[in-house]
């Protein structure tokens, strides 16, 4: 695997995207043990209201006397859970329907593309909004509408790249070796186009976390589950009176994003290296 | 005994923006079992569309096979449905295209691309595969084969992936290698050397080539018969020793002394004035008349029709029997 090992060092290069891995992976690594760490139900009236940090409780307490520090842990279980998973399914979507329209063209592509900018011109947000809305808010529902606003880029980008890989002559020598078109198009072509995938997959994780967010600062959160955005909605009656209450989820939050866009453009530059110095 | 390809009135349209384009009209030909068949012509004389035609690889749309027949093996590979198509395509008829870097997936190692097809068509186990693989790396020539087996393609120069796609062609032993300018990608030295090789496993596996090329010291060098074609017509055809020692047609006249590179008396290089027409088959009398040097007043009224001069000797010219003059 030398090309791996290039390609690490390349992504290596990128101060920026380093660090931004590092605190990802920590914020990763806070999500899975910080839970069981500091197991306090994120749901309990420890003590006073309105606690300060570094007192009683490292984050200090909420409105309703509520663990800060316990939110966080959990709520970044929710968020990387809720993130990750859209993003992958929007990138399943995106990519089985782009691929069958860049790689057909015709009828099929006129079809799913007319289809795929239908979804385009709703604003994403107001769209998810209405969406859990309808289904009521869980886990589950708030995931599925996410993906389904956020496939539609994605379909667009791997249909660019497929009609550009398409015409390529190997993808005819392929055919002329008599490969059926679901290997030339998942085992030839699909390989060839996975970079720009991989790289707007990963900031589709960082826009869904934001979404995420949105809606449950809007209060449209599984009402079983903390979530940052739902911490953040809850502290804003005490924006003046206990700003740290606002502040650290809401850094939380700029954190997590900040770190998965930073990896993605390092992603970005250690794919195509001739970008890199602009 | 019968042919092993026999294309019978082979017309292929590409619908375009600027109307229909007919690549191919009315093309015949025939290329016995272990015969070697030059396609020649310049470029947009239709010759890339034939070729790619017999296995049906044109883009479609804007391409399509308007009529015609292209019987191998007792089958219209024209009709036949896409499914068995793909037994043929690769394992009794394979392809060499004329970029050797563009064919090859730039992510997958040569071994990886060379076994596939094997392992496809022939049923064959992974082990048994790579050792042919292997096998077929030595038999084209490539140096420390075991090494090159999981090698990219761009780490090899560009006489090496040409042979790297010759092997790949020619894994499961094919009856027909259709090779689309195999050669004009390659260094003068290496074109040389791909040709011997193409030779040299022909001889050995038997098969059928079907040469697409406009350089006509190639087609000296390895055919046995020449089809030449001009804005998508046959025009001449013939045995290589006859068609290079008389030519009947005009064209074939003007491409032999062009290709002779010797100066003409007035101290230039013969060259055909003009170029090939963009959108054959439209204006009335021959393709050829308004570059011909031979041109009669009629050749620009009426088209004329494939006639044999001599036995196996079709040509479409109203001077054939006059020629060369």
């Amino acid at each position: 695997m030398k090309g791996m090992r290039a390609f690490l060092r390349r992504y290596g290069k990128n101060r920026a995207a380093l660090g931004a891995a590092a605190v990802l992976a920590l914020v990763v690594l806070l999500a899975i043990v910080g839970p069981l760490l500091y197991a306090i139900d994120p749901f309990d009236m420890v003590g006073l209201p309105y606690a300060t940090p570094f007192g009683e409780f490292p984050l200090g307490t909420d409105v309703s006397g509520r663990d800060i520090l316990a939110g966080i842990l959990n709520g970044a279980r929710i968020s990387l859970l809720i993130g990750v998973t859209a993003a992958l399914t929007a990138t399943t979507i995106g990519v089985a329907l782009g691929a069958l329209a860049g790689y057909y063209g015709g009828l099929i592509d006129d079809l799913l593309m007319r289809t795929t900018e239908f979804f385009l011109t709703i604003p994403s947000f107001v769209f998810a909004l209405v969406l859990v809305a309808i289904f009521s808010p869980t886990v589950a529902s708030v995931t599925a509408a996410i993906a389904v606003v956020s496939w539609p880029s994605m379909a667009r980008l791997v249909r660019g790249e497929f009609i550009a890989q398409r015409g390529r002559t190997y993808v005819q020598a392929c055919r002329a070796l008599g490969m059926p078109d679901w290997e030339i198009i998942l085992r030839q072509i699909l390989p060839n186009a996975l970079p720009p995938v991989i790289v707007v997959g990963s900031l589709t994780v960082a826009t869904a976390i934001l979404t995420e967010s949105g809606l449950s600062f809007l209060g449209l959160s599984d009402p079983n589950v903390v979530t940052w955005g739902y911490m953040v909605g809850v502290a804003r009656t005490a924006l003046f009176a206990a700003p740290w209450m606002i502040s650290i989820p809401g850094l939380a939050i700029l954190i997590t994003v900040l770190a998965i866009n930073l990896v993605g453009e390092g992603l970005n530059d250690a794919f195509n290296p001739s970008l890199r110095g602009r | 005994m019968s042919a092993l390809l026999d294309i019978r009135g082979l017309s292929v349209e590409f619908r375009t923006s600027a109307g229909v384009l007919r690549a191919t009209e009315e093309l015949s030909f025939t290329v016995g079992r272990g015969e070697t068949v030059a396609l020649v012509g310049e470029s947009g004389s239709g010759k890339t569309t034939a070729a790619l035609s017999i296995l049906r690889l044109i883009p479609d749309p804007p391409g399509r096979i308007t009529g015609g027949e292209i019987r191998f093996g007792g089958r219209d590979l024209a009709a036949l449905p896409e499914r068995e198509l793909s037994d043929v395509r690769g394992r009794d008829i394979a392809m060499v295209f004329q970029d050797p870097l563009a064919a090859l997936n730039p992510i997958q190692t040569i071994g990886d691309q060379m076994t596939e097809m094997l392992r496809r068509h022939r049923k064959v186990a992974r082990e048994e595969a790579k050792e042919r693989a292997i096998e077929m790396l030595r038999l084209v020539g490539m140096p420390s084969p075991e090494r090159l087996f999981g090698r990219y393609p761009h780490s090899l120069s560009g006489g090496m992936r040409q042979r790297a796609i010759i092997g790949i062609a020619l894994m499961c032993h094919p009856q027909l290698l259709v090779a689309d300018e195999p050669t004009s990608a390659l260094d003068v030295t290496v074109q040389a050397q791909v040709l011997a090789l193409l030779l040299e496993l022909k001889r050995r596996l038997g098969m059928a080539v079907l040469l697409i090329t406009h350089d006509l010291g190639v087609v000296a060098e390895v055919a046995d018969q020449v089809v030449v074609m001009y804005a998508g017509r046959k025009v001449e055809e013939g045995e290589v020793n006859d068609i290079f020692a008389r030519p009947r047609h005009p064209y074939t006249a003007a491409l032999l002394d062009a290709a002779r590179l010797e100066l003409s008396r007035d101290g230039y290089l013969p060259e055909i004035p003009e170029s090939a027409p963009a959108h054959p088959g439209q204006a009335a009398g021959c393709s050829f008349a308004p570059r011909c040097a031979h041109a009669l007043a009629r050749c620009r009224s009426e088209t004329p029709r494939l006639e044999d001069v001599a036995p196996g000797r079709p040509v479409a010219c109203f001077r054939a029997a006059e020629m060369p003059i």
